[in-house]
């Protein structure tokens, strides 16, 4: 065996797991219509991979990264809608409230080429220049929480108030094409699942070499301890701000994926609410693990899908109460209790002296 | 590195908290190689001090590092000149093990590339940093389970491996044992040879067996300064460690001080 299988055989089986699972069991089970929902969950998932980075290793409750998912989103539905307009054409709801011209911010997604860049370019100067700004002021904990939530609530209302640009309440959605190729053909419905799929286990990859690496272990100290890293010589805020980018891109592509296959955006995808349901799928599938965020992610919406089916109700109080009970007996999420089960013993150290406080 | 030694001087340094004056005008030099025991009664402003030299605490004066102002940068540059602190709390990354604890030390200058890639082999320093500060048996080890003494030789360690050219020790032997304190004053002679080192610190017996030097702070000044035996018997020290000026001071133990 190789070193690198022998070092990290259960990581590599993973991987194999979430990708057979991915592209060959889901799309040989599951009908078109739940295959494209998957789909949706799977972009879920990448946001959920970013707070995973973001909060699980860095310690950030990133509690507004609908703001990014929805960043990514509308940038992929803007062009999409211009797509279908045709060539100088105007999209059917600026027409129906707006004045019919294409605004000047409009203009430049015409291109596909921009629109693939910003996908990712604007949720990663949004992000940078947000984070470098909180923390370098050193605002963390709960003030940084309430912060990122407060800016997703601006930013749907900021969607809801333009209509005439961003669709309002209803969002942007009829969507026609995807860079050409006809959305209501199933053939590429599953080929926008492939695409998803294929992005979310870059992801994972790009965040198992992230947590290998040397950064990996510093964001985990900063997250401990930031003080102490700051006396060793690193600025802290840029630890973190490089973490929050990450997380922001990862959401941002995954908004833009969700606007083919879901075939909708609106205000509704990206405010509050979306924004605390990400988190929970993070908490409940183990925060600082590789595979756990994206697992609990896929299963929370998979569990609200099915449940709001059948009990239409019911699912937020089930949110509420799951989100509870993991949060106070499993603060590492459903993952720990694996880890409960194969848990070594560690090697033997004295316990810690007490300390004397006889010289006081 | 200059081949003249180095040195740090305090000039009317002075940090106030709401009007507070935790540190009142101290001005004090260290030379390189001059083991130097800062003490004092708790709340003299000794911690407040290492905080205003290492840019945690907002000073007004002057520090400065051989030719280098101090003051009014930024914590993070202040380490990257090369000064180096402990916290009087361990402070240690608890979720990592000894051998991630001291190359996170050594890594502020690395570039991108070096550090979104895995650590491969162990640099040669970190090793020799886990041999001087004998932890090289515990390497592997979370930092969280080591016992106080260690974590304590552990924070040496991470300010070592980088080279630090000024240590400034917040109380490193508070609540070690006998044998760990006399390991740990053995460490700080061998390390402070040819490096800048304040040590604060409570313990007498700890003081007179490896200080050079000591100054005394009381109620943010420096009260008395020179070597132990001077300060021993400065009747102000007596009379602000134990109300009176004793004559037998000579006997008094580590629990009477402080
Ligand atoms: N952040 C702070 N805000 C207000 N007062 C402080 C602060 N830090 C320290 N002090 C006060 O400054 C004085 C000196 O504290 P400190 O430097 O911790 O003393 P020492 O380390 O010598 O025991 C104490 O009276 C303490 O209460
Ligand atoms: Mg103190």
């Amino acid at each position: 065996m190789t070193p690198i299988v022998r070092r990290h055989g259960a990581t590599l089986a993973g991987f194999a797991a979430v990708a057979v699972a991915l592209f060959a069991v889901a799309p040989s089970v599951l009908s078109t219509f739940r295959l494209s929902l998957l789909g949706q969950f799977v972009c879920f998932a990448m946001v959920a991979v970013g707070i995973g980075l973001a909060w699980g290793r860095g310690g950030m409750l990133t509690l507004g990264q609908g703001v990014y998912f929805g960043l990514g989103a509308y940038v992929m539905a803007m062009h999409m809608k211009l797509d279908d307009a045709g060539p100088g054409g105007v999209p059917d709801f600026m027409q129906l409230y707006g004045n019919g011209e294409v605004p000047l911010w409009w203009e430049p997604f015409r291109s596909p080429v921009i629109t693939l860049v910003a996908v990712a370019a604007i949720p990663a100067a949004v992000a940078f220049v947000l984070g470098w700004a909180i923390f370098r002021r050193g605002v963390r904990g709960a003030y940084f929480a309430i912060l990122s939530q407060a800016l997703a609530a601006a930013f749907a209302i900021l969607l809801i108030g333009q209509q005439a640009t961003t669709g309002g309440t209803n969002g942007l959605n009829g969507f026609r094409s995807f860079f050409g190729y006809d959305l209501f053909d199933p053939v590429n419905k599953r080929m926008l699942f492939f695409i998803a799929s294929g992005a979310l286990l870059l992801m994972l990859l790009a965040a198992w070499q992230l947590y290998r690496s040397r950064y990996g272990e510093l964001l985990v100290a900063v997250r401990d301890q930031e003080q102490r890293v700051r006396f060793l010589g690193y600025d802290p805020a840029l630890v973190k701000t490089v973490a929050y980018v990450i997380a922001a891109v990862m959401a941002g592509i995954g908004g833009a994926l969700f606007v083919p296959i879901a075939g909708i955006v609106s205000p509704d995808d990206v405010g509050v609410v979306p924004s605390i349901g990400f988190l929970i799928g993070v908490a409940i599938g183990g925060r600082a693990t590789l595979f756990g965020p994206a697992l609990g992610a896929l299963i929370v919406a998979w569990a609200e899908t099915s449940l709001s089916e059948s009990f239409p109700s019911m699912w937020t109080y089930f949110q509420g109460v799951l989100f509870v009970v993991v949060v106070a007996f499993l603060p590492r999420g459903f993952a720990s209790v694996s880890a409960l089960w194969r848990r070594r013993p560690t090697p033997a150290t004295e316990p810690a002296p007490q300390r004397q406080e006889a010289t006081v | 590195m200059s081949m003249t030694a180095d040195y740090l001087e305090l000039s009317d340094v002075r940090v106030e908290f709401d009007g507070f004056r935790a540190v009142d005008g101290v001005s004090l030099t260290v030379l390189q190689g001059d083991l130097r025991f800062l003490i004092g009664p708790n709340g003299a402003g000794k911690t407040t001090l290492v905080d205003a030299i290492t840019g945690l605490a907002r000073a007004a004066g002057s520090i400065r590092f051989g030719r280098t102002e101090l003051l009014g940068r930024k914590a993070h540059r202040i380490a990257r000149l090369g000064v180096g602190r402990t916290f009087q709390t361990a402070s240690v990354f608890e979720d990592l093990s000894v051998l991630q604890n001291l190359d996170i030390a050594a890594g502020a200058e690395r570039g991108p590339v070096t550090m979104l890639r895995a650590r491969g082999r162990t640099p040669e320093r970190i090793d020799e940093t886990l041999e001087t500060v004998g932890l090289t048996a515990h390497r592997d080890l979370k930092a969280g389970t080591l016992s106080h003494g260690q974590k304590q030789w552990l924070e040496i360690g991470m300010l070592l491996v980088r080279d630090a050219r000024v240590l400034l020790l917040d109380e490193p032997v508070a609540g070690m044992s006998g044998e760990e304190r006399t390991r740990t004053g053995e460490l700080l002679r061998r390390v402070g040879a040819d490096r800048t080192v304040v040590v604060v610190e409570h313990d007498m017996d700890f003081m007179r067996s490896f200080a050079d030097s000591v100054t005394v702070l009381h109620a943010g000044s420096v009260l008395s300064e020179g070597s132990v035996a001077e300060v021993q018997s400065d009747p102000r020290v007596q009379e602000v460690y134990l109300g009176t000026a004793p004559t037998d001071a000579a006997n008094d133990s580590d629990e009477a001080v402080a």
